[in-house]
């Protein structure tokens, strides 16, 4: 065998590993591909060979080529096989291989649960480690929720270690499968106060990871967050908790007021940038949800902005990207402030840093106002002239008009100027935005009415020097704008100098090179141009030009007619017939011009998008109804001859078209030099800005011949919108002057000293008024269209988020069947006799009207409680609503909810409290008034709470049953068959129970040492504890302690000769002000029960408890012990250890108590059949014996409860007065029990293998009913 | 949640990938690519965060890179993450390599990614940071390697033995991509626990 081992090895030794296949690579450089594919080679046959260790290497080696983007799928199976490995080695290998590779299609991986559910439970701390960051990268729906139960359990390991990973990875089994996320939240939430830093980090993350996409489900926990915000101290769980305070703001505005104040202590205190930075974000979170309707918070405001200034200002880029980012948000809702640092913001436009400039730019729309959007979009454009790549000047280009266009134009002063703007932005080279230039002119166009003269004029020039954008820039939209232009020019043709040159300009044969849409505007604004020609030359009896505007139609339209694209093809054909038709009249002299001129009257306003839906739907006019039947699905195939027709044609007619340009430009530029040479109005684009509007242009600078360079164009005849900026600050100068003296005039007449601040004080955004008369023709929008644009809430969540699913009530009590589903076994399933089904039918009427009882007498014995403490009186009358409403709801809403009685008083206490008051509660933390003392509030009213649940408690444990005669009293007043309906129903509750360890029994096995009961969850739901297995352990003015034992017994079966192994859980709960910390706990071992502590520990070691208690809090720990002997009832003496903290100082602090082992402790409810237990009754290795019990008074159903319940017995058969019973030891001894009763005796007889057993159980049971 | 760890160095070969959601393996590769083209066109001194890139999608995801001598870390994470929280895992990232190859270099990262791989998986488990100090990160792995060792035995010292020969033809190669003063580029990062 050894000899294999080592031949193996030196196999090894020759095989290339890791290593060597990347030297390979590296050695190879010319020939990677071919070296790579024949290690892919070699990597097969390693695969091949049955040691594992090879198998190992080869997947190592797999991994590396991953990365490199080869094909490793087919290794799938592979990878399981090393997974597979019982050396960590090979199996690191093996997860790393598949946190890599594998993904929810790989197959292969439903062979891989069970090897994961062995990993996660080995008792290496690591392979459970590597199993679960390997599960986090490929977790799939089917493991999620097969291995769920098992990570939960996890979560409670001892390790910290395992424990947060179990935390972390917890997260990604919710988003596979969300039906677990309301089992196993207690728990997760049990976790934010672990007292493992790492561990408490993991679960903030993953709540935060939750809170964020549904927060309105986590409001409930804020206060718990708010607590550990104002007690942690680690950053990167303060930073989560505050990004989560970020996110539940906006539905809570309480919540924000009381977050400020501490939140601006730590922007004050912090020398963290990080926090720093996440705070003011949260604080403009905050200030944002209450900006409706709030006083004002300028303070915080101020101190934000002022912070973040000084981000900015840092020489450290990041910081000053953030800033800006930050500054954003602030913008939105408080532009005032950020106006003020608009000099800094200027400034970063000037940085080098690309993502800095884009991010001063978003803050630039806030910045503007009348007074200087001119200077803000002359410095814009001067970047856009720098800009190199174009998604930095496509960005400016939009920035600039959005800046300029937003709310209406309120901003803009100058019309002129904008168009001018606008025109200058068409030089753009090979941007994306075209379409938005001319929506823009056109916009600016048709609202404005005294800017169409100069629009068009500008539109004109636009168009007569088209071939400038289209030369070199078809393929980019900037030709778009000619669409616009074109357009404004046909529509106010009577604003035009000179039609005739533009509609030449229009019918130029390169026009046809344009995109069809295009070119449809070009003929039809043709045909108005047309109409406008005919009209202006309506008196003069000298028809020429008229003529000759025909006959330029007539030419020029044919090429259009020849279109490939039919809006273009039919437009032209009609326009070239209804031409022709004119020629014909005027030939005859025919007055048409009127006509003509009439095809193209009437003014168009503008109408909102959604105008339509203002108008009324006439009265019997049904819109769904089809006028025709619907056509065939048959459309598709007529547009494929049409795509086949241009695919053609565009090559052949711009081959042709070419060979005219030239000839036409060169034409045409000599045309145009002498023309502008000529023309004194001639308006020319003057280098410098400085410069005088009207100046005559040198010759020179006409760029026509530069078309096909690649620097920005000028575009001769456009005005440079620089001189707007000093026109219009001449203008406002001009104005303010005559303000001045007007304002002087009226304080002469009025002689009042009130108009001093007027005309001394700069120059208010009111004082500037528009340079023209501008009319903007505001778009009517319909209110309800416009609310019904907008997107709902349900719109905007993609329905395949998977986060999605995750949007669960988490407040809802649990109902039964909302459970982590564990592999079931077969006796388990055995185990439900008919019985119980017809039971569980009768309950679910029953509950609500129980619970209702119950949760009264709760509230009441709260609000004693509360005047004790003398709360003030609106808490009271709260709470007392709260139960009232609650009280009202639980009728309808929790009838279907199967209530278990619980004996776990402490945790059944809470969901009642938790849940009406977890809602009032958080009310009430919020409604305080935002002081900081109230921090201190919090823990008050839990303790508050926690303290008369706990007397609950205490009563419970001292007098054994204080509730029983409290149950009786309050039967005794309902109908009595009401009660025997309870009794049954806990009967039955008793038996799911029972069910419900054994569950637990079978699946829990190989779990550590602190596990946590299965059913734990469930039960945590439960409420009455009319029957506590908890009692006193030991008790001071610090710290109370209970112990319920041996509910939860360990039975490995396989293992019964190294003993059992019996798990205690201990309610710690503080009693007093303080802080309890560093709790330990130690139990002096006895020969037969031994406490088990973690590997290296010495056998006198205490155990730390792995919480801290703050005032008031009770958590529970359990402790596992190793029993050899079962026999006989054991005593061990333990002691608490803790220190408790003051303000001023903390002491050590001792309890003494004892731990008492019951016999009945050994005993685990196990079902029995009636004819195994007949079987069982009938082999002769039983011993038996029997006992008497006197005066006993209550129902035999009760009687049977009890003893099922602290004795851990199950029901086998009950015939009237009789029953038997069955138990079994965790050695496996078997108990059985007659008992029967007539009047006031039961008597019971026993039998089992182990008399000693028997005769100590026997006694427990008659203590138990001697007790009542 | 963080969505990729991606390294490469400055000619764009990739030294670890790590996808915390799946993509194809091409288009990994393009993923790779387009973030390197994205990273190593931008000057030393500008900031550390790179917006979009349509490769990795949506407004509400960041690059955030760090650049030291020939290697670039990049992390691309969705909004829940604090951007300089993020910076400062890099730099402990960076740091804990350093410490567990003892001045680390490109070629320590190239021959051992594997090692790599499982430093990371101590510091960030599915997307969500894990551990932050740097300590406890090292503290693990060192556990782990320590068991790795001692499973290897007996049976391991040939195979020790081989690649420690094999090893020796290493200083051949260049050792001088040294990833440098890692402290170069965090100027003013704040203390951050």
């Amino acid at each position: 065998m050894a000899l294999k081992i080592v031949k193996g090895s030196i196999d090894r030794m020759f095989d290339k590993n890791l290593q060597d296949l990347v030297r390979g690579i590296r050695n190879h450089k010319d020939d990677e591909a071919k070296y790579i594919s024949t290690c892919i080679d070699e990597i097969k046959q390693e695969l091949k060979q049955d040691n594992i260790a090879v198998k190992a290497n080869a997947v190592c080696k797999l991994t590396y080529l991953q990365m490199l983007g080869y094909d490793v799928s087919w290794a799938a199976f592979n990878i399981v096989e090393v997974m597979s490995s019982s050396k960590f080695t090979y199996k690191r290998i093996g997860y790393l291989a598949a946190s890599q590779c594998f993904h929810e299609s790989t197959d292969v991986i439903m062979l891989t649960t069970n090897q994961i559910r062995k990993d996660l439970s080995s008792p290496n701390q690591y392979d459970t480690g590597v199993a679960l960051t390997g599960l986090s990268c490929f977790v799939t729906p089917d493991l999620a929720r097969d291995l769920a139960n098992d990570i939960m359990t996890l979560m409670s390991h001892t390790k910290p270690y395992i424990r947060k990973k179990a935390v972390l990875i917890m997260y990604k089994v919710f988003l596979k499968y969300p039906e677990s996320l309301r089992p196993a939240f207690p728990r997760l939430k049990e976790k934010l106060e672990d007292p493992d830093p790492g561990v408490q980090s993991a679960a903030v993350n993953v709540i935060c990871e939750l809170a964020r996409r549904n927060p309105k489900n986590y409001l409930s926990l804020a206060p718990l967050f708010f607590k550990l915000m104002t007690s942690s101290t680690n950053n990167w769980v303060l930073i989560k908790i505050i990004k989560l305070f970020g996110a539940l703001t906006p539905l809570e505005p309480r919540l924000g007021k009381k977050l400020i104040e501490p939140l601006t202590n730590l922007i004050h205190s912090t020398s963290a940038m990080s926090l720093l930075y996440e705070c003011v974000n949260t604080v403009i979170a905050v200030l944002i949800s209450l900006s409706s309707g709030m006083p004002n918070h300028s303070a915080s405001i101020q101190l934000c902005v002022q912070k973040l200034r000084i981000l900015i200002e840092d020489s450290d880029q990041n910081l000053k990207y953030l800033g800006l980012l930050a500054m954003s948000k602030i913008l939105k809702t408080h532009p005032k402030s950020v106006q003020s640092h608009k000099d800094l913001i200027l400034q970063c436009l000037d940085d080098k840093d690309e993502s800095i400039r884009l991010r001063a730019l978003d803050l630039l729309y806030g910045m503007v106002s009348k007074k200087n959007l001119m200077e803000i979009v002359k410095k814009l454009m001067l970047h856009v002239d720098k800009a190199e790549g174009t998604t930095y000047r496509d960005e400016l280009l939009t920035k600039i008009i959005d800046i300029c266009s937003q709310s209406n134009y309120q901003y803009i002063t100058n019309f002129e100027w904008y168009i001018s703007i606008l025109v200058e932005l068409t030089r753009l080279e090979g941007t994306r935005h075209g379409h938005l230039i001319a929506s823009q002119m056109l916009d600016v166009a048709i609202r404005v009415k005294a800017i169409r003269v100069f629009a068009v004029a500008q539109m004109a020039t636009l168009l007569d020097n088209a071939h400038l954008l289209t030369g070199n820039m078809q393929r980019n939209g900037i030709c778009e704008v000619l669409y616009a232009a074109a357009w404004i020019c046909g529509e106010f043709s009577e604003h035009l100098e000179n039609p005739m040159q533009t509609l030449e300009a229009m019918l130029r044969p390169k026009v046809a090179t344009l995109p069809g849409h295009i070119q449809a505007v070009y003929v039809q604004n043709a045909a108005k141009l047309f109409a406008t020609v005919l009209k202006s030359q309506e008196g003069n009896t000298d028809g020429t030009v008229t003529q000759d505007t025909s006959q330029l139609m007539i030419e020029r339209l044919p090429v259009f007619v020849q279109s490939a694209n039919l809006e273009v093809q039919e437009r032209a054909s009609c326009i070239l017939q209804l031409v022709k038709y004119i020629q014909k009249l005027q030939q005859k002299d025919v007055e048409v011009a009127e006509e003509v001129s009439a095809l193209f009257a009437g003014e168009l306003n503008p109408v909102a998008p959604k105008a339509q839906k203002k108008v009324p739907v006439p009265e019997g006019l049904d819109l769904d109804t089809w006028i025709n039947e619907p056509p065939s699905e048959s459309e598709s195939e007529d547009e494929q001859p049409k795509a086949i027709f241009t695919k053609e044609e565009p090559k052949h007619s711009r081959a042709r078209h070419t060979e005219v340009d030239e000839k036409e430009l060169a034409r045409r530029r000599e045309a145009r030099k002498q023309e502008q040479a000529n023309n004194p109005f001639y308006i020319k684009s003057s280098p410098s800005s400085q410069k005088v509007y009207q100046e005559t242009p040198g010759v020179d600078h006409i760029p026509v011949i530069q078309i096909d360079l690649t620097v920005p164009l000028k575009v001769p005849g456009l005005p440079m919108s620089d001189q707007y900026v000093k026109l219009e600050e001449e203008r406002r100068q001009k104005e303010r002057a005559e303000k001045k003296k007007k304002d002087k005039k009226k304080r002469k007449e009025k002689r009042s000293g009130r108009g001093k601040k007027h005309d001394s004080g700069p120059e208010s955004e009111e004082d500037i008024t528009p340079a023209h008369m501008v009319d903007i023709v505001t778009e009517e929008m319909p209110e309800t269209t416009y609310f019904n644009a907008l997107p709902s809430d349900d719109d905007e969540k993609d329905p395949n988020d998977p986060h999605k699913a995750l949007d669960i009530d988490l407040d809802k009590p649990l109902a039964d069947s909302e459970k982590i589903p564990v592999r079931s076994h077969r006796a388990a399933e055995a185990a439900k006799s008919p019985v119980e089904d017809r039971d569980a039918d009768g309950i679910a009427t029953q509950l609500p009207k129980k619970k209702h009882g119950k949760e009264k007498r709760e509230e009441k014995k709260k609000k004693d409680k509360d005047r004790e403490r003398k709360k003030s009186k609106d808490e009271k009358k709260k709470k007392k609503h709260k139960s009232e409403e609650k009280d009202g709801d639980l009728l309808g809403a929790e009838v279907d909810e199967p209530v278990v009685q619980s004996e776990e008083p402490s945790q059944a206490s809470e969901p009642p409290t938790s849940n009406s008051a977890e809602v009032s509660d958080l009310d009430f933390w919020l409604s305080n008034a935002p002081v900081p003392s109230n921090i201190q509030e919090v823990p008050k009213v839990a303790a508050a709470e926690a303290a008369s649940a706990a007397e609950v408690i205490s009563g419970g444990a001292q007098d054994s049953e204080p509730d029983e005669p409290k149950d009786a009293e309050m039967e005794a007043t309902k109908p009595s068959k009401h009660k025997k309906k309870k009794q049954k129903k806990e009967k039955e509750d008793k038996e799911k129970k029972k069910k419900k360890h054994h569950h637990y029994h079978h699946h829990s096995d190989g779990v550590g040492e602190e596990s946590v009961q299965n059913g734990t969850v469930e039960e945590e739901e439960e409420p009455l504890p009319s029957m506590s297995n908890y009692c006193l352990l030991a008790e001071n003015s610090y710290i109370k302690m209970m112990m319920e034992d041996a509910d939860q017994v360990y039975d490995i079966q396989g293992n019964l000769q190294d003993g059992s192994q019996v798990v205690v859980s201990v309610i710690f709960e503080n009693k007093c002000d303080s802080f309890l910390k560093s709790m330990e706990f130690n139990v002096l071992d006895s020969l037969n029960s031994k406490l088990q502590r973690p590997e290296g520990s010495g056998p006198h070691d205490s155990l730390a408890v792995p919480f801290q208690l703050p005032p008031g809090v009770s958590n529970e720990a359990r402790y596992v012990f190793t029993v050899q002997s079962i026999v006989m009832p054991q005593k061990l003496k333990g002691t608490l250890t803790f220190i408790v903290k003051t303000e001023e100082s903390s002491t050590h602090e001792k309890l003494d108590f004892k731990l008492h082992f019951t016999c009945t402790s050994y005993l685990i409810t196990t079902p029995c059949y009636s004819d195994a237990f007949a079987k069982l009754l009938e082999s002769a290795d039983l011993k038996s014996s029997s006992v008497r019990l006197e005066g006993v008074n209550m129902p035999f159903h009760h009687l049977l409860a009890r003893i099922c319940f602290h004795h851990h017995f199950s029901v086998v058969e009950r015939i009237d007065s009789c029953a038997s019973m069955y138990s079994r030891s965790i050695q496996g001894h078997h108990v059985c029990l007659l008992v029967k009763t007539s009047g006031q005796t039961v008597s019971i007889d026993a039998k089992c293998d182990e008399p000693m057993l028997l005769g100590n159980v026997l006694d427990e049971i008659k203590q138990t009913f001697s007790q009542c | 949640m963080i969505k990729a760890i991606l390294m490469f160095n400055n000619h764009g070969k990739p030294r670890l990938s790590k996808f915390y959601e799946h993509y194809t393996k091409d288009t990994e590769q393009q993923i790779i690519r387009e973030t390197f083209h994205l990273v190593s066109k931008r000057d030393e001194n500008v900031c550390n965060f790179l917006e979009g890139g349509m490769l990795i999608g949506g407004s509400d995801y960041k690059l955030i890179y760090r650049h030291y001598a020939t290697l670039y870390f990049v992390f691309c994470v969705d909004s829940s993450e604090s951007e300089l929280g993020i910076l400062d895992l890099i730099q402990v990232f960076v740091e804990t390599l350093d410490k567990c190859f003892e001045n680390v270099c490109e070629l320590d990262l190239i021959f051992h990614v594997d090692k790599v791989h499982n430093i990371l998986a101590e510091m960030v488990m599915g997307g969500m940071v894990l551990e932050t100090n740097m300590n406890e990160i090292i503290t693990q792995v060192d556990a782990q390697n320590k068991m790795e060792k001692s499973e290897a035995g007996i049976a391991g010292a040939p195979a020790r033995a081989v690649s420690a020969v094999k090893n020796m033809k290493l200083p051949e190669m260049p050792r001088n991509i040294n990833i440098g003063d890692i402290n170069i580029k965090v100027p003013n990062l704040p203390s951050f626990k």
